[in-house]
């Protein structure tokens, strides 16, 4: 599995997961540059990392899903290709329209820089093999836009398809308004798309991969994604 | 010719900012302030003189960038 991690000015995640994506791949990510047209050769997973990428200008993702590369990751994605958005890299999906919905102002409207925890939907799936279904981790949350949104058609698709990848849940795997701390309709932090090769993200599981972070919580997505 | 393009959360969306704003103008000792909706208005100078065209090209604008229409809807007013 080679992997390259998409640059667009304003993101300041790409160091935290190049240790994330070295430390499981046992080598370091391409760095792809948003002016790009093309991907490196014989990439096989594509990380848009978190950030502010152009300052968050007019929505959280809108300038970026117009850069000249995010048609190379769609078309990768549209071709089977594994695609992974984290926090700001979510956002961008969303907007870009690689997933459905779209992330709002957290319904506190406060900025959320603290520990979250997600129940895993789902463990047959390339990201998430190395969990169980029904298990919870611990997780960062870092963002002020994460509440996720979609009218109430894609959310029941979202459900029917079995696409939900993570929630927010309880330390003890409840999932409850006290720990949907964003107000993400359905508590959703994360959904695939239909060939669950793309995976979208508001928490930042590269935060915690190794007992110097405090914990390895989010290592098993990128050991999964290493053995794929 | 300018053309003003006026984008608010659509009708349903949870608009945490126009909550607090109505919060805030109650404190202040404003009564009587129902529902608050927070948008942005963006004005474009166009190089286009029809009138027809330019609100055509800036509804095109909105759709693909201005607005994000699974959470907003926009206006577009045109002249000046």
């Amino acid at each position: 599995m080679k992997a390259g991690i998409v640059i667009f000015p304003g993101i300041n995640r790409e160091r935290d997961m190049t240790i994330a994506l070295q430390s499981s791949f046992g080598a370091a990510p391409h760095m792809i540059w948003h002016k790009d047209t093309g991907l490196p050769d014989g990439i096989d997973l594509v990380v848009i990392p978190g950030g502010f990428s152009f300052g968050d200008y007019l929505r959280c993702g809108a300038m970026a899903a117009h850069s000249p590369i995010m048609r190379a990751v769609a078309e990768h994605a549209a071709k089977g290709g594994y695609v992974l958005g984290v926090c700001n890299g979510f956002q961008i999906l969303t907007e870009s329209g690689v997933l459905p919905g779209a992330l709002l102002r957290n319904a506190s409207l406060r900025f959320l820089s603290m520990d979250c925890h997600l129940k895993v939907e789902r463990a047959d799936t390339a990201f998430t093999r190395q969990y169980h279904t029904g298990q919870t981790f611990r997780s960062i949350l870092a963002h002020g836009d994460g509440n996720y949104f979609a009218d109430d058609a894609t959310l029941d698709r979202l459900e029917h398809d079995n696409l939900v990848a993570f929630r927010y849940a309880t330390r003890t795997g409840t999932i409850a308004p006290e720990a949907n701390l964003n107000g993400s309709a359905r508590s959703i932090a994360g959904i695939f798309s239909p060939n669950l090769r793309v995976l979208g993200l508001m928490p930042h599981p590269e935060d915690l991969v190794d007992p110097l972070m405090g914990g390895t919580d989010g290592k098993p997505l990128f050991d999964a994604l290493a053995a794929a | 010719m300018k053309a003003t393009v006026t984008v608010m959360l659509k009708t349903g969306v949870l608009d945490p900012q126009g909550k607090a704003i109505a919060h805030a103008l109650g404190t202040l000792g404003f009564a009587g302030v129902g529902d608050v909706r927070a948008g942005k208005v963006i004005e474009l100078e166009l190089a286009e003189t029809d009138p027809k065209k330019a609100r055509a090209v800036a509804e095109e604008m909105a759709r693909k960038l201005l607005a994000n229409t699974v959470i907003e809807s926009f206006r577009v007013e045109v002249g000046g």
